[in-house]
């Protein structure tokens, strides 16, 4: 070993100093991991976590909730029902592009209430036009406009989606009841399901949403509606926490004109199968290839 | 020489490598003070990001991908473009090649780090990337290109180190190199640089519902610009370390970059041509964004001075490195080298990435500018790898000299 020199004592300072100033770069990272629980961070993956698991799971989330948004909320995690395949249908011919479902959507979801975040988009379209590129998403005109029509766009809950295909790490798959759905503490927050998804139909969280205790809706489910983590990705679920225990999504209950209608695929006296058997249906996009669950027809 | 052996000369190997990356000039520390610098401006924001949410950035749910992916695919094709200096050293025998060879191979080295690094740095929840580690987490592998790339970019990470330590360590010994343990690493290592921009253009091309990026010949059009954009480099490269180091070397390996940049700098013009061709002449749902990126859309032009400033850069470019002088007078071919990586670093950045997302799905516009958060975060990452090769060109370089060599006192 060579005596410590001038030399080697100037580089162990210069070394230490650089130390020094990595940790006070990196410093507003404790605050990072203060809001963070171990057990959040070793949380296994959905399909991984035992009845046992999952209930403490839900607890802590309620305990989160509580404590960081100041507001009481009961989580479940509501399973796919047998013998159900969901579907939607809209009627382009009865929308007037009011934006309710929207609105509602936003509410239901507790979505961050400062960008006025929903998963629906409803698009002003020409009159006989059926290219996106001749529609507009933003409009603040009186509805309906003469020459225009509206058609509102969400999660098509494709048979064959390209979100879950891309996602490295299974944070989102479809279900068995065919709606598509994200383990928000799962997800890494690559963003590769938003490049894959052909209908804008994801929504990352660029920053944590903010809702008032008083408006926060309580009644929650884990791969639904429960307030999302800052630096995930999410989507519309066909309302799961409602339509898996019977009740309809909640933009439909909305929506003034009855231009929605929801039901179980698989049930042939359903509304959705005389819809289906009795109208001219289209699909968006259907080159793609993804085998929406989400239809619109028009009146003849 | 017995393990016993190996287990008294690797430590000293390491412990020479640790004294020659830190000893040095008072250039060379200024240097690497000037990029911790900038590191910890990187790592600040980083730092901001991760705690503050990634509205920080200038992406939105429209541009979901911005400044750092954009850097990220550029930097896959800067790591592959390093195997331009393999082939001719070791299919081609081409001896003043040999000599310089790993100076390529370390560059893919630190060019990889720094992809994984903008990859974190994308990733809205960075304490979560164990999910992506195989055993830990779940990888949706083999139908997410995305774990494909993560598997062959830290596969051709290992084999690159493997090859360029394995070869260092030999020469510090003073022995010569058993090619059992490198030259199968070696053509391996051919196939899988071209397989690691394979794959990344695959990332995008393979998304049916963007149709600026699902192309079949963009994959072509990666490789070409990796081998544009890595001889470009490793040129520079090559010359700075003859001006300032020990390492001397003959015009050799350059001129045999030289060749192969000439060949790879049409190609890549070509071929944007011809996906050119394809979108206007056809038009439909693929004009669109093209439209945007070169002309402007519905009034909004972002990156049209973007994607002009890089096509006249290649096109320059493309003069220079075919002119005469390239070949006589270095620092006009530096010139054109400089010239020819900044404009591959546009086309296949920001001007690759951000079209895919203008317009929207639904044809909607929205534009995307990187924030002052964004910028800073790659500023660092460029430090950090700029850092990190410099590290590995001042172990590398005594070693090659032979100043360097195992003693057993
Ligand atoms: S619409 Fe988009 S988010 Fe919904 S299932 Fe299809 S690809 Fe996935
Ligand atoms: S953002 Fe989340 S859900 Fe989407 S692909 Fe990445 S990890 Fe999967």
């Amino acid at each position: 070993m060579p005596p410590i020199s001038r030399r080697t004592a100037i580089k162990a300072f210069g070394a230490t100093l650089g130390a020094a100033a990595f940790a006070r770069a990196l410093a507003p990272l404790s605050n990072y991991q203060e809001g963070m629980s171990a057990e959040e961070f070793i949380q296994n993956h959905y399909k991984e976590l035992s009845d046992e698991d999952m209930l403490k799971v839900l607890k802590r989330l309620e305990a989160e909730t509580l404590k960081e948004y100041g507001a009481e909320v009961s989580i479940k995690d509501v399973k796919p029902m047998d013998g159900v395949q969901f579907g939607y249908a809209l009627n382009l011919s009865v929308c007037i592009g009011c934006r309710k479902c929207a609105e509602a959507c936003h509410k239901e979801n507790n979505h961050d209430r400062a960008t006025n975040n929903s998963y629906i988009r409803v698009m002003e379209m020409k009159q006989g036009s059926m290219d996106l590129e001749h529609g507009r998403a933003i409009y603040e005109d009186a509805v309906p406009e003469p020459g225009k029509y509206y058609m509102p766009v969400q999660c098509q809950q494709c048979d064959n989606p390209p979100c879950v295909h891309v996602c490295p790490v299974e944070a989102t798959w479809k279900e068995k009841d065919g709606i598509v759905v994200v383990d928000y503490n799962w997800c890494i927050g690559c963003r590769y399901c938003e490049a894959a998804c052909p209908y804008h139909a994801r929504r990352f969280n660029w920053a944590r949403p903010e809702i008032p205790a008083e408006e926060v809706n309580p009644v929650q489910a884990y791969l639904a509606n429960r307030i999302r983590p800052q630096g995930v990705v999410e989507k519309c679920h066909f309302c799961l926490h409602r339509t898996r225990e019977g009740r309809l999504p909640a933009c439909l209950e909305a929506c003034p004109t009855g231009a929605r209608v929801f039901g179980n695929l698989l049930d042939p006296n359903s509304e959705i199968r005389w819809v289906l058997a009795n109208k001219r249906v289209f699909v968006l996009k259907e080159e793609l290839g993804t085998h929406p669950r989400f239809f619109y027809y028009f009146d003849e | 020489m017995s393990d016993t052996q190996h287990a008294v000369s690797y430590p000293r190997f390491l412990l020479h490598s640790f004294i020659a990356a830190t000893d040095g000039s008072r250039a060379f520390y200024a240097w690497m003070t000037f990029l911790t610098a900038l590191m910890l401006v990187g790592a600040n924001a980083w730092a901001h990001q991760v705690v503050e949410g990634m509205a920080l950035t200038g992406m939105t749910d429209h541009v979901s991908w911005g400044l750092y992916i954009a850097n990220f695919t550029f930097l896959v094709g800067l790591a592959a473009g390093a195997v331009m200096m393999v082939i001719p050293a070791y299919l081609y025998d081409d001896h003043e090649m040999h000599d310089v060879v790993i100076i390529g191979e370390l560059l893919a080295v630190a060019a990889l780090v720094m992809c994984l690094g903008f990859v974190l740095a994308d990733l809205g929840r960075p304490d979560r990337f164990w999910h992506m580690i195989p055993g830990l987490g779940r990888l949706n592998w083999p139908i997410s290109m995305l774990t494909w790339d993560m598997i062959v970019l830290n596969g051709y990470l290992l084999i690159n180190a493997h090859i360029a330590g394995y070869l260092l360590y030999t020469r510090f010994l003073g022995k010569k190199p058993n090619p059992r343990w490198y030259l199968p690493f070696v053509f391996l290592s051919i196939a899988w640089a071209v397989s690691i921009h394979t794959v990344t253009a695959f990332l995008y091309s393979g998304l049916g519902g963007r149709p600026f990026w699902n192309t079949a010949i963009l994959a072509p059009r990666f490789l070409a610009s990796a081998f544009v954009s890595g001889p470009a480099f490793v040129i520079v490269t090559l010359q700075i370390i003859r001006k300032l180091s020990d390492f001397k070397f003959g015009n050799g390996p350059i001129m045999t970059l030289l060749k192969v940049m000439r060949v790879t700098v049409l190609l890549n013009l070509f071929l944007l041509a011809a996906e050119l061709f394809t979108i206007f002449y056809t038009g439909g749902s693929h004009v669109a964004a093209a439209q945007y990126l070169f002309f402007g859309l519905h009034g909004k032009s972002g990156l049209v001075p973007w994607i002009w400033t890089a096509i006249a850069l290649n096109t320059i470019a493309a003069v220079m490195l075919l002119a005469p002088r390239a070949k006589t007078h270095m620092t006009w071919l530096n010139v054109a080298c400089v010239i020819t990586f900044v404009g591959v670093w546009i086309e296949k950045g920001m001007g690759l990435i951000i079209p895919g997302f203008i317009p929207s799905t639904l044809h909607e516009i929205v534009e995307y500018s990187p924030s002052l958060v964004e910028w800073k975060i790659m500023v660092g990452l460029w430090a950090l790898g700029l850092m990190i090769y410099t590290v590995l060109l001042k172990i590398a370089i005594p070693i090659l000299t032979d100043q360097v060599k195992v003693d057993t006192k």
